[in-house]
């Protein structure tokens, strides 16, 4: 078998126990309130580790590119409460554009 | 499926849409940047049994810069630890048998997730397992147009479609922000995870910053 389908069946595998682990493990039982606390800010802090890592690395450098000024125009639409798919249809617009010019 | 449950499950199919519609166009990215390295066949496959599109990302590089089996899962498994908190975080919500909680646990995406995130540790499960459920035909049909299609899309980056998914995200991440703590959170998160970018292989920086959430336990 090729590295390509050993790749996809090990990934396939690795995902799904990951993404398992936690509802098999500790599934419908209560968590400590001090770890709810915690879990609730879980989101804000990875979706924007998300954003900023999606925005601004290349590889391991950090980087300003047409990246940033279609986000920023994201941003912008989501001021003014813009519906989620014309906030992205924005980025990517913005995003081409600048890349077009430069 | 309860009345309830299945209100929340239309509601989850509803708010799917738009994810679904993030998800056909950085699928067909996937697709397109996957097809050279992977040929026809496996990047679909590839979409339809791993569903996660940073990992697949990923391991596609590290397949496409000469890397073997072994380094590929594992820069993909770097970017889905991320997965093994999300899914501890619902895991007081997810009720019934082994077997539900694992095909439950498969529904974790990130935009679903925090989505159906109700705050205090609470988690709509029903309303995750409907904003996945249409989202993933969507991931492996983009994969699909973009492995035939890749001719004439020509270079994702051309279009600007790498930059979709942070602008989802920051999307999403508008509706967390209910207070000092989350702004906190998210500042803390966004803040570590740039700073680990250039020393930690990727995958690394965005399970560091669950770090930021540890600023719950400042609430009393």
């Amino acid at each position: 078998m090729s590295a390509v389908w050993v790749t996809i069946g090990g990934l396939a595998v690795a995902t799904a126990a990951v993404k398992a682990a936690g509802p098999v493990a500790l599934g419908g039982r209560p968590l400590p309130t001090p770890l709810l606390m915690v879990i609730s800010l879980l989101a804000a802090a990875l979706l924007a580790a998300l954003v900023a890592t999606q925005t601004f690395a290349d590889g391991k450098s950090l980087v300003v590119d047409a990246r940033a000024g279609g986000v920023a125009a994201a941003a912008a639409a989501i001021a003014l409460r813009a519906p989620l798919v014309v906030t992205i249809v924005v980025a990517a617009l913005v995003t081409a554009t600048l890349r077009a010019v430069s | 499926m309860p009345e309830g449950h299945r209100e929340s499950f239309r509601a989850g199919v509803r708010v799917g849409i738009p994810i679904a519609a993030a998800s056909l166009l950085v699928g067909i990215s996937f697709g397109v940047l996957a097809e050279p390295v992977m040929g026809d066949v496996a990047p679909i496959v590839m979409s339809a049994i791993v569903f996660a599109g940073s990992a697949q990302f990923a391991a596609t590089a590290v397949l496409a810069g000469g890397g073997g089996a072994v380094a590929a899962i594992v820069a993909g498994i770097l970017l889905n630890a991320r997965f093994l908190p999300m899914g501890i975080a619902i895991a007081p919500s997810v009720r019934g048998g082994v077997l539900w909680r694992t095909l439950t646990g498969q529904a974790i995406i990130d935009a679903s997730w925090a989505l159906a995130n109700r705050g205090g540790g609470r988690f709509d499960v029903h309303y995750m397992l409907g904003a996945t459920l249409v989202n993933y035909p969507a991931w492996v049909a983009g994969a699909a147009i973009g492995v035939f299609g890749s001719r004439v899309i020509g270079d994702p980056a051309t279009l600007g479609l790498d930059a979709i998914f942070p602008a989802f995200f920051l999307g999403l991440l508008a509706n967390e922000l209910r207070g000092g703590l989350s702004i906190g959170a998210a500042g803390i998160g966004a803040a570590v995870a740039l700073a680990l970018t250039p020393f930690t292989p990727a995958g690394v920086p965005v399970l560091a910053a669950c770090a930021g959430a540890l600023l719950g336990l400042a609430r009393r």
